[in-house]
């Protein structure tokens, strides 16, 4: 597996699978925070004790496979331009710190881009397991399996009453951060998600927006994960999460059905001026397509447009980040430039599903 | 009424807290209330970054008034591993390394009771080479609970089973000195 497959697809082939409530659940993610036991975290550790990390994990891991995630690709986080590093940002790959760490930092994506290990983040591992829809449980299940398969040579700093040793206090103990990403338009029209969300607060459950500053949520996607780490185990974490999440597919769907009922044409309005924008736009901005793709899918679940694939929201949503639009250009891009661009892909793709 | 920390003072401070909607009451002294960090709770609506810098500043001298520690020498904690003191740690709000948690233990409870709703002790996964000897004993005290529950639900035929299943964990020859049951 090369660092050009990861480039070039804007949507990872584990997207590509329907997972269960996936009009409404678009991704499941598993965290596990770990780091080595005899060696300083990377806030305070020496370069050349990082380099050793990260040679360790190319040594040992590079087209090596483990179950379905076959043939590691090893990616020296130093070695990347600007641009190929926001790509993989922008799909979820690595996260802006790691991208930061440049120096000693590096990932291990398996092919079918379900599986990233950051290696060098904040802790010296930081194990990612990703999964279509709502799948809490297989990506927990999956996630474990993976990290005793680690640990078979890993030597984890591991504390019997503090659990997993992590550089930050707020991942102490499972080390596990455990999330959905979920699409919630009906929710965030009638803005019932301002008031469910400081109730889900007090539940111990962070929500935020997607390519998340604060808790601006663009194209109403919503990441909802785990706050505390210790003093519960995994599984109970990820019961506590899906019992909200099924809450609120529930509302969302309930929302869906009553804007139906009461202002049918007004949404149908709504739907399909936002389709009309992404088909004939010539300059858009990020934060419009945004909008307009969230409709359209809203659109495509309700039935009001047919013949258009669901996916579609997931892939023009990082088609369009500026990383990739500079990625498919193969050039530095100005704001004005990316507009147009964005504005001519989204043309383009939906020309596709015709 | 004592105090339900140390059990020898008696308890002065009452309160009732709710962690995760969670209701529960506290009664401790005042000793144990500093100590334990069950004083000083920021307002709520902080973002993480506030409230991580705010407990990591958790100090006595805020509940006590300033003028009683400026006597007081405190003697700064260093970690002998990667040498962060505990200033550093608390300014920078991130452990250097595993020796870290073991430097600052006795200061560490407050800050984990804060981020995680009121728990210091891990209950989740164990390593499963390096584990060793912790999944058994995880195991046993899973065991136990449910007896105990079992028990008071007097679901006795079901209860048989898992003492049974206690026993025969106990009576491997590897662990013999395993804890007492019953």
């Amino acid at each position: 597996m090369t660092l050009q497959n990861f480039m070039n697809e804007a949507i990872s082939p584990w997207m590509r699978e329907e997972g269960p409530d996936s009009d409404i659940v678009l991704s499941s993610r598993i965290r596990l925070a770990r780091n080595f036991a005899n060696i300083s975290y990377p806030i305070i550790a020496d370069k050349d004790k990082l380099e050793e990390i990260r040679d360790f994990f190319r040594d040992n891991y590079e087209h090596q496979s483990f179950e379905e995630y076959k043939d590691f690709a090893f990616v020296a986080i130093g070695d990347l331009s600007p641009v190929e590093k926001r790509v993989l940002v922008e799909k979820h790959l690595i996260s802006p710190h790691l991208a930061e760490n440049a120096e000693t930092a590096a990932a291990i994506i398996s092919e079918n881009e379900q599986v990233s290990l950051m290696v060098n983040e904040e802790d010296h591992i930081r194990i990612q397991l990703y999964f279509p829809g709502f799948q809490l449980e297989n990506a927990l299940q999956k996630a474990f399996t993976f990290d005793d398969f680690l640990e078979e040579k890993v030597n984890y700093a591991f504390d019997e009453t503090r659990g997993y040793l992590t550089s930050c206090p707020t991942n102490v103990g499972t080390g596990m951060r455990a999330s959905v990403m979920m699409h919630l338009p009906a929710l965030a029209m009638t803005k019932q998600i301002n008031r469910m969300i400081p109730a889900i607060n007090q539940l111990g459950l962070v929500v935020r927006g997607i390519y998340g500053e604060g808790s601006e949520a663009v194209g109403s996607i919503f990441q909802i994960s785990n706050q505390i780490t210790l003093g519960k185990t995994e599984e109970d974490i990820v019961e506590d999460l899906q019992s909200v999440v099924k809450q609120l597919i529930d509302h969302e769907r309930k929302a869906r059905t009553r804007i139906m009922e009461q202002s049918r044409t007004s949404l149908e309005d709504r739907i399909f001026r936002s389709y009309g924008v992404l088909e004939y736009s010539r300059i858009i901005e990020s934060k419009e397509a945004a909008v307009c793709l969230s409709n359209v899918r809203l659109g495509i679940d309700l039935g009001f447009i047919e013949n258009v694939s669901r996916n579609i929201l997931n892939e023009l949503m990082i088609l369009t980040q500026p990383g990739f639009l500079q990625q498919y250009a193969k050039r530095t891009l100005s704001a004005n430039e990316r507009d147009v661009l964005r504005a001519s892909l989204i043309r383009e793709r939906l020309q596709l599903e015709k | 009424m004592e105090c339900q920390e140390c059990h020898e003072r008696p308890a002065t401070l009452h309160f009732t807290q709710y962690i995760n909607g969670q209701k529960s009451e506290v009664h401790v002294c005042e000793v144990c209330a500093k100590e334990k960090g069950y004083m000083n709770y920021p307002e709520e609506g902080y973002s993480l970054h506030n409230l991580l810098s705010g407990l990591m500043n958790f100090d006595t001298s805020t509940i006590k008034g300033p003028q009683q520690n400026t006597f007081k020498q405190v003697q700064e904690l260093q970690c002998p591993k990667c040498e962060m003191t505990f200033s550093e740690f608390k300014q920078v709000g991130k452990f250097g390394c595993a020796v870290c948690y073991d430097t600052f233990s006795g200061r560490l409870d407050p800050i984990f009771r804060r981020v995680h709703a009121g728990n210091t002790k891990h209950q989740g996964k164990i390593p499963k080479r390096q584990g060793g000897d912790l999944h058994k004993k995880k195991l046993l005290e899973d065991y136990k609970m449910k007896l105990r529950r079992l028990i008071e639900d007097e679901a006795f035929e079901e209860a048989a089973e898992i003492r049974d299943k206690i026993k025969a964990l106990e009576n491997k020859p590897e662990d013999p000195e395993e804890g007492d049951p019953s």
